[in-house]
């Protein structure tokens, strides 16, 4: 398992790392069109073929993984506060408040919020840069996404706080603030971080879903899920591997994200 | 173990079994399709999208039909029909014996009633407006059950050609536009996943053989946006035909099925933008100066590559488009008129001229105003998401920013009929017919249709004001020369001020399965199933020629 791990660490690092030096790795800018040259397949000067706007596919690769690979935990980050705070809420106040708490939780829960999100970025300004667009869409991402985690957080702060060593805590004196940043935080805090790794790969398909419904990253910003549109040109795959490029990658980033987390679970 | 393997299985079986025998009668037909969005209305003299005009044409019955393939009008629910000498009115035999779809009587009060509603003005019928010539209110005449006469404030030029548009309603019916005198009527509407329709008992065209038609028993319409999917069931033989394919589609099908594919051409629709020129739309005034600026317009149109769309964006299935008429109707096209021809310079020489300056790359209006815009289009459609992203690049050339937004269609539509929050759209003209007249919907400065400023108590500008005086002139005159000169004046207007900057007009380009006969394909819509009547379906073919 801890080999496993390593791995999935070294992957995601290369990954981290290559996405950083885009600027450096990538034989074009990513918006560059080579409009004599679409559809092209591998070669030296596009080591992954162009798209069907002549737009170097490596290169976009690169600038796509970067926009995916950080925005995500950056939704994941706010998603996890959100979480941690409404599922503290619930516990620390009374039952009435809990209640009302718990049944937003239970809303947000039920709510489509692939069409949500839809709605609310179809009453956006338009007139926004697309890396002000895809900052907006993960924020949207991040502030809807917390609902589950706010059940799990909130599950287990009730565990704590009922847990004879905060008893111990209570009866030494300890109140408030620092009942909660000695005891409670450092106690919560697997929980949290479990929350926040597992809701990376979530975030990161979600966008993927939405661009794939063309309501994702706006032109000509790349992303992992506008380069998986390309793969809805159904017929032309079997003859351009090389465009499955992006969701192998998609696909073992995922991947190492969960095999890192469930060693940092256990 | 195994019993308790097994029972669950009966019944599921058993479930599935009643699911199937409830979904279709056994051995009936079943047409499907996909339209793109789910329809906005099935009230017929609302229709003005693309998947309603689809639901209308199915269901609605009409008093005569153009034969898409003749481009000749034959009768339909009136057996004849005669226009006076000035053009100004029509007078319809009806036929006799007719029944909506719910079982109410057909007759000439019908005809009144829905005449009456679709000229109401407070309607706004996109439908209305191509017979809306000059100002004053229509009559209508009834003599008898089966006779009517419907006269006009001033004479329409293809009067009889535009009933063809018209779907009758029911003035009594308690179903109200649902009670339909077509082929077939909306028995099920599940919203954004399909519409079934189910052919109407009451329907009054037979064959020659004494056979009711239509010969399909049911359509099924499925709400699909994604044209990729859609190629891809029509690959997969889950839908019939595609009356209208992208071009990626299309290659991609011809090399798979080469005999199932068929290119016809240049048709008659385009793909073109706008930019919103609403006076009280909530966009700042330095905007709203730039997009009523015949300069700034021009600049952008010169600024595009349309050769490059072509053949990149649509595989040179499309030719760069010059004016709202294309090439494909040889009559009405003006032959002196050229695509705007790419020049970057040209362009920026008259940005200059008019107050615009570049400054480190990015061009400033004369108040110093970075000059950034966005262009929304429809989400799912790829031919205009690359088309945009081309645009996108080209712009950058001559420093302006150009933010792409793709919407979902609704959002799209509330923003450029209701709330005109938007800056530049980018979307197609479907076109129906041949004669421009039916373009009186979109080219009047009254009209719902007329994008970029629709609904204007009077012109807005000294050019729109021309347009107006011209369309209703050749509407009003039966003289083919005279409406010539003044179509052709139009399109000259057009291709000056670029209200509409048009890109490129598409090729007909269709797919049709070898299960599917009788069918006839058309360059005016609907290209596969104008005759849908007459279509059928497998094994069907044998007992139906």
């Amino acid at each position: 398992m801890k080999r496993a791990r390593l791995l999935a660490v070294v992957f995601l690092g290369l990954v981290t790392v290559s996405s950083v030096l885009a600027s450096v790795l990538a034989p074009a800018h990513y918006s560059h069109q080579f409009r004599d040259d679409p559809d092209a397949a591998c070669s030296w000067h596009h080591p992954l073929g162009t798209d069907d706007l002549g737009r170097d596919r490596f290169s976009r690769l690169l600038y796509g993984t970067r926009v995916s690979l950080f925005l995500a935990p950056a939704a994941a980050l706010i998603s996890t506060i959100l979480a941690a705070l409404i599922g503290g809420i619930a516990v620390f106040s009374n039952k009435w408040a809990e209640q009302a708490v718990m049944s937003v939780t239970d809303l947000f829960l039920s709510l489509p919020w692939l069409f949500l999100v839809i709605t609310i970025r179809a009453l956006l300004p338009l007139n926004v840069a697309p890396l002000t667009s895809v900052i907006i869409t993960f924020a949207l991402l991040g502030s809807l996404g917390w609902a589950g985690a706010a059940r799990v957080v909130c599950a287990d702060t009730r565990r704590l706080c009922e847990s004879d060593f905060m008893l111990h805590a209570r009866a030494s004196g300890f109140t408030g603030f620092r009942l909660l940043w000695r005891h409670l935080l450092p106690n919560l805090r697997p929980v949290l971080l479990a929350q926040f790794w597992i809701s990376i790969p979530v975030f990161i398909l979600s966008e993927t879903n939405l661009s794939i419904l063309g309501l994702g990253v706006a032109e000509p910003l790349p992303s992992w899920g506008s380069l998986l549109r390309e793969l809805e040109g159904f017929s032309l795959l079997s003859a351009r591997p090389w465009q499955f490029a992006s969701l192998i990658l998609l696909v073992a980033t995922v991947s190492c994200f969960h095999v890192a987390m469930q060693s940092e679970e256990a | 173990m195994k019993l308790s393997w097994i029972r669950p299985s009966l019944v599921t079986i058993a479930a599935l079994m009643a699911a199937c025998a409830a979904s279709a009668a056994p051995g009936a037909s079943e047409l499907r399709f996909c339209i793109g969005a789910q329809p906005k209305t099935f009230n017929p003299l609302l229709v003005d999208d693309d998947a309603s005009e689809t639901v209308r044409y199915l269901t609605g019955g009409v008093l005569v039909r153009l034969d898409r393939n003749s481009q000749k009008l034959l009768p339909e629910l009136a057996t004849s029909w005669t226009i006076n000498r000035d053009g100004s009115a029509i007078t319809f035999v009806l036929r006799e014996n007719v029944r909506f779809s719910d079982g109410t009587s057909f007759s000439a009060d019908d005809v009144a009633y829905t005449m009456q509603k679709l000229m109401d003005p407070n309607l706004h019928s996109p439908t209305g407006d191509a017979f809306r010539s000059r100002e004053g209110t229509v009559s209508t005449k009834v003599v008898g059950k089966s006779r009517i006469t419907v006269t006009f404030p001033g004479p329409i030029v293809g009067l009889d050609r535009l009933f063809d548009q018209v779907a009758i309603m029911s003035a009594t019916s308690p179903k109200k536009e649902m009670a339909v005198l077509g082929p077939y009527y909306v028995s099920e509407n599940k919203a954004g996943a399909y519409l079934l329709l189910d052919r109407n008992p009451n329907y009054w065209k037979h064959d020659p053989g004494g056979r009711q038609l239509p010969y399909i028993d049911r359509v099924r319409l499925d709400v699909q946006q994604n044209r990729d999917i859609e190629a891809l069931r029509m690959s997969r033989g889950e839908i019939d035909f595609i009356n209208s394919l992208n071009a990626e589609s299309f290659e991609a099908l011809k090399s798979k099925a080469p005999q199932d594919v068929l290119d016809a051409g240049v048709g008659l629709d385009s793909e073109q933008m706008w930019f919103n020129q609403v006076p009280a739309s909530p966009l700042p005034d330095y905007k709203k100066a730039w997009f009523t600026s015949n300069s700034f317009r021009r600049a952008i149109s010169s600024s595009i590559r349309r050769d490059d769309l072509v053949r990149v964006v649509f595989k040179g299935h499309a030719q760069p488009a010059v004016s709202f008429i294309s090439p494909a109707n040889k009559f009405w096209f003006n032959q002196k008129l050229q695509p705007h021809a790419f020049d970057s310079q040209a362009a920026l020489r008259a940005l200059n001229a008019d107050g615009f300056q570049m400054q480190n790359g990015t061009l400033h209006d004369r108040a110093g105003h970075p000059v950034e815009f966005s262009l929304i289009t429809n989400a799912g459609n790829k031919d205009r998401e690359r088309m945009a992203a081309m645009i996108q690049q080209d712009l950058a050339a001559i420093g302006i920013r150009l933010n792409v937004v793709t919407l979902d269609f609704p959002s799209l539509i509330e923003r450029i009929t209701r709330t005109f929050n938007y800056e530049a759209c980018l979307l197609g003209l479907v076109n129906d017919d041949l004669d421009p007249n039916t373009q009186m919907n979109i080219w009047l400065s009254s009209a719902e249709n007329h994008q970029w400023n629709p609904g204007q108590k009077t012109p807005a500008t000294p050019w729109e004001a021309e347009i107006d005086r011209l369309m209703r002139e050749q509407a009003s005159t039966l003289d083919a020369k005279k409406r010539k000169q003044d179509v052709d004046r139009v399109q000259e207007i057009v291709w000056e001020q670029q209200p509409f900057i048009y890109l490129v007009n598409k090729n007909a380009l269709s797919a049709v399965s070898p299960n599917l006969h009788n069918v006839h394909p058309a360059v005016l819509r609907p290209q596969i199933y104008w005759n849908i009547d007459q279509l059928t379906l497998g094994n069907e073919v044998a007992t139906a020629h």
